[in-house]
């Protein structure tokens, strides 16, 4: 068989072709110019190897992601039409789209949904703009860049956890810093966990610290990439800092911008961790009238506290369809912004 | 699930917030060790040595207790080996999964008093019926009978009880001119929680600057309802939460405390309700007997000889687990052993002397020894005599599969509407009852 040095070295050499043209093609045994015979069997060999090899190496992924994210998700699809009980596994009754129908005439769905799009909304909005921001501040040559750049991405090394309970202090009623604070301006003390809006822009602020950094990261990347003779020729044109902002780095930055759009919504259409932790003992509620409760919560709600698996696997996959519709609509406007350009 | 998150709290509650991201990933870690474990079981050290797994959550006390190791030197051939899992919202979970799968459950698992009933109507043919193996008139009888199956099966050995009682500051008391004699307080609200409200009110009326009499509505509906006769099923299994007399009783007592200002508006367990404690807000709170050492922790040194404890209105009882031997276990006999040995009253006191979980076992009474600085902190009250008196008189409840969301719904959704968001009794109420209803499924 082949051994891996080898192998390796195959793919090294066929990445050297020409996309599109399949390596086998172009140096196969014919380019050896090796006589048939005694050695055709290697060359066969290595032909097979030129096939067979890539998809060996892809393969791990495969397998895993079958095993882990394809198995569950079909198995989820099969739990969301029937009956099935936590308590009770083995009796699992045909429901048809029951659980669907449940959810789209219950209050606490749409609820849910609500509150996932609001809070992804306030979160992810001026998470974006903030990153995009502070990666402009970055671009600057700035004394000791990198450690602004290690602090920036801290606390998204963070864990939901810490931050979480670090969040619930500032944010309590009785005691809290941030009511502290308002106070000290002469506003009277907010509820934070109790109050509709309170209690999502409190949530939201605990997601938007964690990845304002982590967007600006990669927003400050993508901007090094721009060519400095745009910014050269920007200035002697006249334009201001502010003016090469909007009209160099902005459009420069489209792509990535997409990119983060793209990994936040999805993001935001998960949320789950925040909002049951700063939530305390009975997190899953979201609130006594699941003020921020997210689909995600709806979700670990009815499947591990009240114990109704079926109807948390329809949840599970109306959360998948309304990423797919999501990703459609993202798809869309893709292209409408490329003929634009 | 109040059970499980006052014992995580006694580990901090970071420890409890952190378990759910990284305790899932350690949980996860775990299983797979579990799994492999099990064939190397007997291979293991070459000694032919059994290793006995025991699933719990939060702190039980018996590893603090010295427990396993103590049963490890009676009997040389056993290991014990203790799987934590901190929350109960996501040890039970995955006990029910295993259990159905019939693979990867521990030798004994915890079941805590919230999910018994659950345990006992879905799961009996998965659990070993213990009640052979026991001289069951050991345990307190309402502690037996809510892990009997209707068949007689009983799949749960008792091991703690929370009676109630009340603690109080008596500083605080005595500033707002009530009585702080124990036996006095406790003549005056006997009966009914109401009783104690109404000390509230009077209370409120002298109170101590920025203090009130209570941490909150639902610490009251608690206590109230963990001693009705009845609460959200009947003795037939079928739901009666909007019928029930207890229900109700309760629900008046806790939206008279929401509707006044007698109530410090804290939810229990979160970082604010420690805080509470530890800057004396509030004045008394319905305590069981597990709670004591919480509140000497959180209270600090300040509040030592301030605290005092009196006799609940009436007997209650809130939290309480049980040891289960899985039927699928490979070491049944071995496992049943071990779960009667560290559920047998003298096991009891010791775990009490140390945790002061509360036994089960009325035998034990008599030999029951607090901590010198717990019985100090608390102004010497008889606490092994007022917890074990509430104890007896604890009237046997019928508990129902899915108790533990319906309390969660009148609790968190109901009276908190009220109490932190100004609503009606009225709409708390319909609130809690349009959440029963998605619990129930209906």
């Amino acid at each position: 068989m082949t051994s891996p040095d080898e192998a390796l070295a195959h793919s090294a050499s066929s990445a050297d072709a020409a996309p599109g043209t399949p390596p086998g093609a172009a140096r196969g045994a014919h380019g050896r110019g090796a006589p048939a015979g005694a050695d055709s069997w290697r060359s066969r060999l290595y032909r097979w190897d030129m096939k067979a090899s890539p998809y060996v190496f892809v393969a791990p992924f495969f397998v895993l992601f079958g095993a882990f994210t394809l198995v569950p998700l079909l198995y989820t699809a099969w739990y969301s039409l029937h009956n099935v009980q936590l308590s009770a596994l083995d009796h699992q009754t045909w429901a048809g789209l029951d659980n669907y129908q449940h959810l789209l005439s219950s209050d606490f769905f749409w609820n849910a949904l609500e509150n996932t799009f609001t809070i992804g909304l306030i979160s992810t909005v001026p998470q974006l703009m903030a990153a995009v921001w502070l990666a402009h501040l970055l671009n600057y040559r700035l004394r000791g860049s990198t450690v602004w750049r290690v602090v920036m991405l801290t606390p998204y090394a963070t864990s939901v956890a810490a931050a979480t309970l670090v969040f619930t202090l500032l944010y309590s009623w009785d005691g809290g810093m941030v009511n502290w604070v308002l106070h000290f301006f002469g506003a009277g003390p907010v509820n934070w966990r109790e109050s509709d809006w309170g209690s999502q822009f409190a949530v939201s602020s605990i997601v938007i610290w964690r990845w304002t950094g982590y967007n600006a990261l990669i927003y400050l990347a993508a901007m090094q990439a721009i060519p400095t003779d745009l910014y050269e020729s920007a200035a002697i044109d006249g334009a201001n800092r502010w003016q090469q902002f909007r009209h160099v780095t902005i459009p420069q930055l489209r792509p990535t911008i997409l990119f983060t759009v793209v990994v936040s919504t999805i993001g935001a259409t998960q949320l789950f961790g925040e909002p049951l932790l700063f939530g305390g003992v009975s997190g899953s509620k979201g609130g006594s009238e699941h003020q921020y409760q997210t689909l995600g919560l709806y979700m670990y709600d009815q499947g591990w506290i009240i114990g109704n698996l079926g109807k948390a696997s329809a949840i599970a996959w109306s959360m998948f369809l309304i990423l797919l519709l999501v990703a459609a609509v993202n798809l869309l406007l893709t292209r409408r912004l490329r003929k634009s350009q | 699930m109040r059970t499980s998150i006052r014992r995580s709290h006694r580990l901090g509650a970071f420890v409890a917030v952190a378990a759910l991201t990284t305790g899932l990933l350690a949980g996860c870690a775990k299983d797979s060790d579990d799994g492999s474990s099990d064939d190397s079981d007997g291979g293991s050290g070459g000694k032919g040595k059994t290793t006995l797994t025991i699933g719990t959550f939060g702190v039980f006390g018996y590893k603090q207790a010295g427990l396993y190791d103590e049963y490890m030197k009676l009997h040389p051939d056993i290991s014990i080996k203790e799987n934590v899992t901190t929350r109960t919202d996501v040890y039970w979970p995955k006990v029910l999964t295993r259990l159905q799968a019939g693979s990867g459950t521990d030798d004994i698992e915890a079941i805590e008093i919230g999910n018994i009933t659950e345990a006992v109507q879905t799961q009996a043919d998965k659990f070993v019926d213990l009640g052979k193996d026991v001289d069951k008139s050991q345990w307190l009888d309402w502690k037996n009978a809510q892990a009997t199956t209707k068949d007689g099966k009983l799949i749960g050995l008792g091991t703690d009880v929370g009676p109630m009682a009340v603690c109080y500051r008596k500083d605080m008391f005595q500033k707002a001119g009530l009585p702080t004699d124990r036996a006095k307080l406790a003549q005056l609200w006997k009966g009914d929680w109401s009783k104690y409200v109404d000390l509230g009110k009077q209370y409120m009326k002298k109170a101590p600057k920025g203090t009130k009499f209570v941490d909150s509505a639902s610490s009251v509906y608690n206590a109230a309802v963990g001693g009705a006769s009845e609460r959200y099923y009947d003795k037939d299994g079928n739901v009666v939460w909007d019928k029930s007399e207890g229900v109700k009783k309760a629900w008046d007592a806790a939206m008279t405390v929401a509707t006044s200002d007698m109530s410090a508006k804290l939810k229990q367990f979160d970082p604010t309700w420690d805080q509470g404690f530890a800057n004396g807000t509030f004045a008394s709170i319905a305590c069981p007997a597990w709670m004591v050492g919480y509140i000497e922790q959180k209270s600090g040194d300040s509040g030592k000889g301030k605290w005092d404890v009196a006799a609940a209105p009436a007997a209650s009882n809130w939290g309480g687990s049980f040891l289960g031997v899985p039927t699928a276990t490979k070491h049944q006999k071995e496992a049943v052993a071990l779960a009667k040995w560290l559920t047998a009253p003298e096991q009891q006191a010791k775990v009490f002397a140390k945790q002061a979980s509360f036994p089960s076992t009325p035998s034990a009474y008599a030999t029951l020894k607090p901590q010198a600085d717990t019985t100090a902190y608390f102004s010497n009250a008889p606490l092994t005599q007022i917890f074990s008196d509430s104890a007896k008189t604890i009237p046997p409840q019928p508990l129902g599969p899915k108790d533990k969301p319906i309390d969660n719904a009148i609790s968190d959704i109901g009276i908190l509407q009220v109490e932190q968001k100004g609503k009606s009794p009225a709409e708390g109420w319909d609130a809690a009852a349009k959440e029963i209803k998605d619990v129930l499924g209906q």
